[in-house]
């Protein structure tokens, strides 16, 4: 394997959480809750994942703990901003610390351990093509999965009666709430969705691109993965392509620190963040404000009985 | 079973005074809960938390040092919440003020400057970190670009920024190689208020700034505009307020305050640069900030209450070998309930059985 094909590979296993918790996000969103709280689900994930995964030495109890804990803590979430309709910007951030600080405890005994690497599936035939083949076609499980993903939750949101119907609450609650929608239950749904993906996320972080736990190793992904979903326009393709070009934004960084060009490391590191500030700036003078935001992101919502 | 919101239709001040509390004892089971599926005794950390450091004049001082960076910053928080402006990075506003700051103390340092250093570096700090506070508030007036995003990402960068600084050329060269600058000098340290007391100055900043923000937000057009920005945006519009110069003016003092917070910190408690110079406390600021409901009297008792929770999570470190993240965790925990606290200001809560009323 070449240097170029090892880089491309490590360019999708780090855009891949990127695209699992941004994919879910934008459900959530397209509901109309916006939930700031996926880099404490993503945390929560990591740490609960790696956690059963160590102690049951099984990889899939791991993934399954992981996904469990994102919609638990989404589950949290969607008791403040729907049964007390508590603002949910606050009630995000909240999450995050909280999930943060949570992760922190629960990996505490397992800083230190580490996990073999999963098995790639390799499509026989095929991922002997040079180049593209071990690229497309031998990879693991996750990767698979968050590109079908991708697709499912297009076709979903598209062609779907009950796509349909999450959008139109996501516009305007009061219009669908007068339709008789179940408001409050479709966003339920959407947020315990959003949580379940940002907790796969972490699992694949620690499970996979890590194989450790450290206490904050989520890094700001969750963050970037909310950045996703605005510079996608709340559009699934988008997302693919935006977590993909963030990937190979912090592979490429990790690359020129290791090569040791004298740029200060601590610069390279914030490349991501900048690229994020930058790329929603571009968006910006690009189509004017927020273009393709659900009509009622953002605003709690009570029906009048 | 599960329940209803409905409207209410007058407030009562005590309900809206009595919410935070309420909130704050739910906060406190949860913890103990949580302590005890960790197999500890949540009444021993009960005692370790809250009830030695109150019994304790070293830890009540302590306790005014670790609330006044909360209380300068929330209280600068606390303009962009009631506009409904989402200022998410004072932690990096923070960082950036102790950079400004520091730079003078670092360039006058072993010479003899005199006195005017120190104003000088507090002033480079409110500037540096309502600077930083700016950028954020720019791109969104200018280019409608979210606020909540890209102050958040500033947060990293101040504080890749400062790590870079304090590893690379502002490193004290005779320092063992240690990630850190020098020692201030003793004109580029913010004195304690009395002799032999851990108190800096930074606490009568902290509580000038209560008292200026009080009569700012009850006694001055300004406040009043802050109040319309955030309520009824539309209504604001109508008045002939400006969105954007409101969004510039509430981002520059919250950012300004966090940089004071910052400067004051460095040169009042850690005395010299260093990779780190904050447990979260720009994070924390928030939960502060909603805790005292955005009040600046408010403020001042959550900072304290906040405070409490820091101090007595270093001693369960050490007394119950509880680690730090509890305190994290308990600090998120407590921002979500004073934020569904405030559903019970607003709304009456019925309770449905299933089949039943509806």
């Amino acid at each position: 394997m070449t240097t170029f094909e090892a880089i491309l590979l490590t360019i999708v296993t780090a855009s891949t959480p990127l695209l699992i918790a941004a994919l879910g996000e934008l459900v959530t969103e397209r509901s109309g809750i916006l939930n700031l709280g996926v880099e404490g689900m993503m945390a929560m994930g990591a740490a609960c994942s790696f956690a059963a995964a160590v102690t049951f030495d099984s990889t899939l109890i791991g993934v399954a703990a992981g996904i469990l804990a994102g919609a638990f803590m989404a589950a949290l979430f969607a008791l403040v901003v729907l049964g007390f309709a508590a603002n949910q910007v606050g009630s995000g951030l909240a999450l995050t610390i909280f999930g943060l600080g949570l992760s922190g405890l629960i990996g505490a005994p397992f800083v230190g351990s580490r996990r073999d690497p999963i098995a790639p599936i390799d499509i026989p035939g095929l991922s002997d093509i040079p180049v593209v083949g071990r690229l497309f076609f031998e990879q693991d499980l996750f990767v698979y999965a968050s590109i079908a993903l991708t697709i499912l939750i297009a076709i979903y949101l598209k062609r779907t009666r009950s796509g349909l119907t999450l959008r139109s609450i996501g516009e305007n609650h009061a219009s669908a709430h007068g339709l008789g929608l179940p408001v409050l239950r479709v966003r339920f749904l959407a947020i315990l969705f959003g949580g379940a993906c940002a907790g796969l996320a972490g699992a694949y972080l620690a499970l996979v691109y890590t194989r450790f736990w450290s206490p904050g190793m989520t890094a700001g992904r969750g963050w970037i993965a909310l950045a996703l979903v605005v510079f996608a326009a709340w559009r699934p393709a988008w997302v693919l392509v935006g977590a993909y070009i963030f990937g190979a934004a912090t592979v490429l960084q990790l690359h020129a620190q290791a090569a040791q060009w004298g740029i200060p490391s601590q610069l390279l590191s914030a490349v991501p963040y900048l690229a994020t500030i930058i790329a929603l700036l571009l968006l910006s003078l690009r189509y004017g404000r927020a273009i393709g935001a659900p009509g009622s992101l953002g605003m709690p919502f009570v029906p009048d009985r | 079973m599960r329940f209803e919101l409905t409207p209410r239709t007058t407030v009562s001040p005590v309900a809206r005074a009595l919410a935070p509390v309420a909130a704050f004892i739910t906060a406190f089971l949860i913890a103990g809960v949580v302590i005890w599926l960790m197999g500890r005794s949540p009444i021993a950390a009960f005692d370790v938390y809250v009830l030695q450091p109150l019994s304790d004049p070293w830890s009540l001082q302590e306790l005014l040092v670790k609330a006044t960076p909360l209380m300068l910053i929330a209280i600068g928080l606390s303009y962009c919440f009631r506009a409904n402006l989402w200022n998410i990075g004072a932690e990096g506003q923070y960082v950036i003020g102790a950079v400004f700051g520091g730079w003078l103390a670092l360039r006058t340092h072993g010479t003899d400057a005199g006195a005017w250093v120190l104003p000088a570096m507090l002033l480079l700090g409110i500037i540096g970190g309502a600077l930083y506070g700016l950028i954020p508030a720019f791109l969104k007036i200018r280019f409608g670009v979210n606020e909540i995003l890209t102050s958040l990402m500033l947060v990293y960068v101040a504080q890749l920024f400062l790590d870079y600084l304090s590893r690379g050329p502002w490193r004290d060269p005779k320092g063992f190689n240690f990630p850190q600058s020098v020692t201030f000098d003793p004109a580029a340290t913010l004195p304690s208020i009395m002799e032999g007391s851990r108190i800096h100055w930074g606490a009568i900043f902290a509580l000038v700034a209560i008292v200026i923000t009080a009569i700012i937000l009850g006694r001055t057009l300004f406040g009043y505009r802050l109040k319309l920005t955030g309520d009824a945006p539309r209504a604001a519009r109508f008045a002939g307020f400006s969105s954007k110069a409101t969004t510039m003016a509430v981002f520059a003092i919250s950012g300004g305050l966090a940089g004071l917070a910052g400067i004051v910190e460095v040169s009042g408690q850690i005395g010299q640069l260093q990779p780190s110079i904050s447990p979260g406390y720009g994070f924390t600021a928030i939960t502060v900030a909603y805790l005292g409901r955005l009040n600046p009297v408010g403020i001042l008792i959550a900072a304290l209450v906040v405070a409490l929770t820091f101090i007595g999570g270093e001693s369960a470190q050490i007394l119950l070998k509880l680690p730090l993240d509890l305190t994290q965790a308990f600090q998120g925990i407590l921002l979500l309930c004073v934020l569904a606290a405030d559903a019970l200001v607003s709304y009456r809560i019925r309770f449905v059985t299933r089949g039943g009323g509806k």
